[in-house]
């Protein structure tokens, strides 16, 4: 689509919506990490001109609701089963660009099973996995992903290993199956994170387009709201975080061969 | 003509070319109804070992490779369902199979390809339950399968073949159903329907296709597409629920399917399906040899259930016995049908344990005896 813009002489645009990225307010809280993410996929999309074959899709989570912002074809998985929905997509149109988009507790907990043989199996798939260590949908309750000593609403005082056991690096995981190309983990902390992630996402796009494999980028995030922080607060505490999810490329198959 | 009889693990399709297209092939029925859904065009399979359905997936596992179409099996029945959602958004015609376990385990799919108006051919080769329960045939998983699996207000249609050929002729109706109503459509078949052999005309029949709508291609030169179930808003969930309602009962109004056997003279009638339907059988003959006058009625849909037609039968005759492989679930329907007019008596086995034609006969005396006939 061309779109025609009219500017005073002198002025030039710096930044704009991406096209793909729907023109309405989100239902994501305030400083939420799921708009920066959203809007790196739009780029990538039409960067690489994928939109016109992506099908996306939506887990059950936060960010259910994605296919109200990004305009590709979506299709809504049950809770944690998108590498499976993914999967069958995957087998009978070789032809489509297929996006994951999934949360920890969609990912890492109830999901599972499925993101593991998906990763086992190779699956042309590129996944998008938000970790904010928390189930934001249902009012803040621990995740796989929540940090020993969190308090979330169903760890009142605090995550003990005891009760609860230990924090899930679940990318790290997956990057020892030889199905996954690429497996990285990013975050969206502050301006330069967020560029390393847009171009760990675009590797993950290139490594379906090429047919090298399973390529799944995680993006550390922040959930203001469910963490009981201000939107400041939460973004510098992503550093913590990623130190018990140290930042870059845990795997990348074609690099090493 | 000679039937053709060929062994059925040789791996060759008895579809081969240059077989005659109404010869009559002996074979099982879990891969008389994989072929069936091959005939009938599908385009991906989606399973997980169980028994007693495993040579339906192993039948898929040969074949669809073959033909260039797509089998994958899975990490679990959660797996293979899902699988077949995600390829079923796209539109294409797909089927999964299990038995009654990993149907449990499915349960949750069927419930949002409901939702999302799905078309998908689901093949549950039931076994004993509840719970592991046993790998001997059984039909326990009625409610389950007409009842609802999953959560929410939906039904599926659930068709109930007799015979092998049957079932091959169901698969085909099958993939019709689903797609001309966009929904999941069960057949229910039994351990016995799956693992016993039969001659199988080979009928098989390929349903046409149309383009969908709705179909998830990628949204080149089209304003994009959403398959989903969630409908936050009340006011939107209760219209989307009214819209799949009035789809329902257009299911229950055109899709009714049952066959009568000596029913025009009988006094007595046995309500069955599936492999009770034939046990029934070889008791209204030994029945009649004893001067009972008996028929039977045989469901082929379980939803719709031919509700209209079991209640002008009641009014016809003095009583009726419902048979089943289970502690009694279809009687249910069958009592709700006749509304008291007459007489409903009940004889089921469970467990993989099968009731012979000698109880049956057995329960048509008894059922005689207690005001039932003339």
């Amino acid at each position: 689509m061309t779109v025609v813009e009219t500017r005073p002489p002198g002025e030039r645009v710096i930044f704009r919506r991406p096209e793909l990225l729907v023109d309405k307010s989100s239902h994501y809280c305030p400083g939420c990490g799921h708009g920066i993410i959203h809007r790196l996929i739009a780029e990538l999309l039409e960067e690489l001109e994928l939109a016109p074959r992506t099908i996306a899709i939506a887990p059950v989570g936060c960010s259910v609701f994605a296919y109200e912002y990004l305009a590709v074809d979506w299709v809504e998985a049950p809770h944690g089963r998108a590498p499976a929905v993914a999967t069958g997509i995957r087998r009978v149109r070789p032809d489509a660009f297929v996006l994951t988009y999934q949360g920890d507790g969609d990912l890492a907990a109830i999901g599972t099973a499925e993101i593991v043989h998906a990763a086992a199996r190779g699956e042309l798939i590129s996944g998008i996995f938000v970790n904010n260590g928390i189930y934001g949908m249902t009012g803040g309750q621990m995740a796989p992903t929540t940090l020993l000593g969190q308090k979330t609403t169903s760890s009142p005082t605090g995550r003990d290993a005891q009760l609860a056991g230990f924090p899930i690096q679940i990318t790290e995981m997956l990057a020892l199956l030889p199905g996954v190309a690429y497996a990285a983990r990013g975050s969206v902390a502050d301006p330069a994170h967020i560029g390393k992630t847009k171009a760990m996402i675009k590797r993950a796009f290139t490594a379906q387009l090429n047919g090298e494999g399973f390529a799944l980028v995680e993006i550390l995030s922040n959930c203001p709201v469910g963490w009981n922080m201000t939107a400041p607060e939460s973004m510098a505490h992503l550093r913590e975080v990623s130190e018990v999810y140290p930042l870059g490329v845990l795997v990348d198959r074609a690099k090493e061969a | 003509m000679t039937a053709t009889v060929r062994p059925s693990r040789n791996g060759k399709s008895p579809h081969a070319a240059g077989r005659d297209p109404r010869a009559r092939v002996l074979m099982k029925g879990n891969e008389a109804i994989a072929e069936a859904a091959i005939q009938a065009g599908c385009d991906a399979y989606f399973g997980y070992p169980i028994t007693p359905q495993a040579e339906l997936l192993e039948w898929m596992a040969r074949r669809m490779p073959e033909l260039g179409r797509v089998f994958v099996q899975a990490e679990s029945e959660l797996g293979a369902i899902n699988m077949a959602l995600g390829a079923a958004a796209t539109g294409a015609r797909v089927m999964v199979s299990s038995s009654s376990p990993g149907i449990s385990l499915m349960a949750e799919a069927m419930s949002y390809m409901a939702g999302s108006e799905t078309p998908m051919v689901l093949v549950n080769v039931m076994r004993g339950g509840p719970g592991l329960g046993s790998i001997g045939p059984s039909q326990s998983d009625y409610f389950q399968a007409v009842k609802g699996h999953g959560h929410g207000d939906y039904k599926v249609p659930v068709l109930a073949p007799a015979s092998i050929s049957e079932a091959v002729e169901l698969v085909a109706t099958s993939f019709e159903l689903a797609e001309r109503y966009r929904t999941p459509v069960i057949i229910l078949a039994d351990g016995t329907m799956g693992q016993a052999m039969e001659p199988v005309d080979l009928s098989f029949r390929t349903p046409d296709r149309e383009a969908f709508d709705w179909a998830l291609t990628g949204a080149a030169g089209r304003p994009p597409r959403v398959v989903r179930s969630l409908h936050l808003a009340p006011e939107d969930l209760e219209r989307h629920n009214q819209a799949l309602q009035a789809k329902f009962a257009e299911i229950a109004a055109r899709e009714v399917r049952w066959a009568g056997e000596r029913l025009d003279d009988a006094d007595l009638a046995i309500v069955a399906y599936g492999t009770a339907a034939r046990v029934a059988r070889s008791a209204v003959a030994r029945a009649r040899e004893e001067g009972l006058s008996v028929g039977l009625f045989r469901p082929i849909s379980l939803w719709p259930f031919p509700s209209d037609e079991l209640r002008d039968l009641s009014a016809r005759v003095r009583g009726i016995l419902v048979v089943e492989l289970s502690a009694g679930q279809m009687v249910e329907d069958v009592r709700l049908a006749v509304e008291g007019r007459a007489p409903v008596a009940f004889h089921g086995r469970t467990g993989g344990m099968v009731p012979t034609p000698d109880e049956v006969v057995a329960a048509l005396h008894a059922l005689a005896a207690n005001g039932g006939a003339r």
